[in-house]
């Protein structure tokens, strides 16, 4: 039987391919834009509050910094210990509209060699981890341009 | 300005990895204070814990746990959480408590047993919980927030590994002169490039460990130290234990993303350099008048950081800085001459308190080796998770 795929935060991001979004919360009354999500309250101290309102944030950003993990990190973060640890590239993005610093893994196979600060990213849809029934799913960035 | 209160006594269990309870290093540190101090455990009006829950005794709350090893005797207790910040704000708490008039002498502890390898969240699946978040669906670890860090300085401000080291090497030739640090050894800019790659840019002895360690405080009313025969006793002068202003826009531990400046224009300065500006403000000082500093160097990289935040040099000077010798031994501010983290690794609920008797022997005149000649004033700068800032000056 295939996997279901299941996001591995609930409604933080939305569809897939080039139509793939991060999903924010914007709003009504100061135009604050937050992510991830507030859904209660306003966090803008000179704002009365206002509704707050689901929005996708610009798919497209500018490299903030870039790093990786080179040791296995701990629960509650999902890996197989029988696995060879695998680094994985951790790169801030700032989106220019939002004027807001959003960090994510990189996809797959791109490592802090491929990457400088400036550079175009895009969020695409990735897979955090796999269980038996699930497959878990999240945000990557993704440079826009990767050099060889 | 604030009215002054008096460092009476100061003590600390060695940091090293010692296997044993928090509360010993914490009752061995306590017993040292108030030995310096001259004041009976019996004669302290209130004790006041650093907390943390991170060493695996959430609940075992350390004010009333440390009042009952050092035997019940009725003392007010006050227990506070801030994560690293946690010992300057127990000694905010103290203080605002002798100025109040509500105690003349009061012990502030802190002490941890720190776990093996990362720091990581408590069990149970808490998607409410950003420190949880980061770890579930980033495996950012605190390294990795760190590399982000240093990674940014070299590309905007042309910082190097090679300035990194330096960092190192000047704070490991200095804990080499603490007794109570836990590396006492000198460490050469070679060793820390031989070392292993932990979060890019960052290698192990670009970053600080986690160790067990215990440090406390005995603060007093300048009449009672005068009671007591202090006539001259080092003072704290102001605690500063700040908040962010939103937005806030330096992409900060645990969060997954920093606030939106989108529709509200940030603060002229970032959190944590408002966390010293607050304390020059309480002091009615500036950086100009400091003898030394101690600051939260959890890497080599955020040593560099704190030199701009405290303003001891203009943004992006802070490499220029170090590679003038200005905070070696003999520069014209000294920082760290404890060693700092690099040299003890973090005891979290201790560290901040580590800081303050540094400052206290440096003004005292009493840091042997260390000593930095005549210093008059000193800062601790540090910052806990979650948006705690941490900044003590002291005077003599
Ligand atoms: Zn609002």
């Amino acid at each position: 039987m295939p996997r279901i795929r299941l996001p591995a935060v609930a409604n933080w991001f939305t569809g897939t391919g080039e139509d793939f979004r991060l999903l924010g919360t914007r709003c009504s009354d100061c135009a604050s834009v937050f992510f991830p999500r507030e859904d209660v309250h306003c966090r803008n101290p000179g704002c009365a509050g206002g509704a707050l309102v689901e929005v996708p944030l610009s798919p497209h950003g500018r490299v903030w910094s870039y790093t990786d993990g080179r040791y296995r990190p701990p629960s509650p973060y999902v890996s197989d210990p029988e696995l060879p640890w695998r680094p994985y590239t951790l790169i801030a993005v700032e989106l220019p509209a939002e004027r807001i610093v959003v960090l994510g893994q990189a996809v797959p196979g791109v490592t802090v060699t491929d990457l400088t600060v400036g550079m175009d990213v895009r969020a695409v849809p990735g897979v955090l981890y796999e269980d038996a029934e699930t497959t878990w799913t999240t945000w990557h960035w993704r440079p826009v341009e990767v050099r060889t | 300005m604030t009215a002054d209160v008096a460092v009476l006594g100061v003590g600390m269990h060695p940091w090293g990895k010692w296997g044993h309870g928090f509360v010993r290093y914490g009752v061995t540190a306590a017993r040292a204070a108030l030995a310096d101090a001259g004041v009976e455990w019996r004669d302290v009006g209130s004790i006041v814990g650093a907390d943390t829950v991170r060493g695996g005794y959430p609940g075992h709350v350390a004010g009333a746990t440390f009042a009952k090893a050092l035997g019940w005797q009725g003392a007010r207790v006050t227990s506070v959480y801030a994560a690293c910040a946690s010992g300057a704000q127990a000694i905010g708490a103290a203080r605002a408590q002798i100025l109040a008039g509500l105690a003349d002498v009061v012990l502030v502890v802190g002490a941890d047993a720190a776990p093996k390898g990362f720091f990581r969240p408590a069990g149970g699946e808490r998607p409410d919980d950003p420190d949880w978040l980061r770890f579930r669906l980033l495996g950012a670890t605190n390294p990795t927030y760190f590399g982000l860090y240093a990674r940014r300085r070299m590309a905007v401000h042309g910082d190097t590994l090679e300035d990194f080291a330096q960092v190192k090497v000047k704070n490991a030739a200095m804990g080499a002169l603490n007794p109570y640090a836990r590396y006492r050894k000198r460490v050469t800019a070679e060793e820390v490039a031989a070392s292993a790659p932990v979060a890019d840019p960052l290698r192990l002895l670009d970053i600080c460990a986690t160790s067990d360690g215990g440090a406390a405080v005995v603060l007093s009313s300048l009449e009672f130290a005068r009671r007591h025969g202090a006539a001259r006793p080092v003072r704290v002068r102001a605690v500063s234990t700040v908040t962010p202003r939103f937005p806030n826009t330096v992409l900060d531990l645990p969060d997954i993303a920093t606030d939106s400046a989108a529709a509200v224009a940030p603060a002229e300065v970032t959190f944590r350099a408002s966390i010293a500006r607050a304390a020059y403000e309480e002091a009615g000082i500036g950086p100009g008048d400091l003898s030394l500093a101690e600051v939260y160097d959890l890497t080599t990289a955020l040593e560099l950081q704190w030199y701009e935040d405290l303003g001891l040099c203009g943004e992006g000077e802070a490499a220029k800085l170090l590679r003038e010798g200005a905070t070696a031994p003999g520069g014209r501010i000294p920082v760290n001459t404890s060693g700092g983290l690099a040299s003890f690794g973090e005891a979290v609920p201790a560290q901040a308190l580590a800081q303050v008797c540094e400052l206290t022997w440096q003004l005292r005149g009493r840091a042997g080796g260390r000593q930095v000649p005549g210093a008059r004033v000193g800062i601790t700068a540090n910052q806990g998770l979650f948006g705690h800032g941490s900044s003590v000056v002291a005077v003599v």
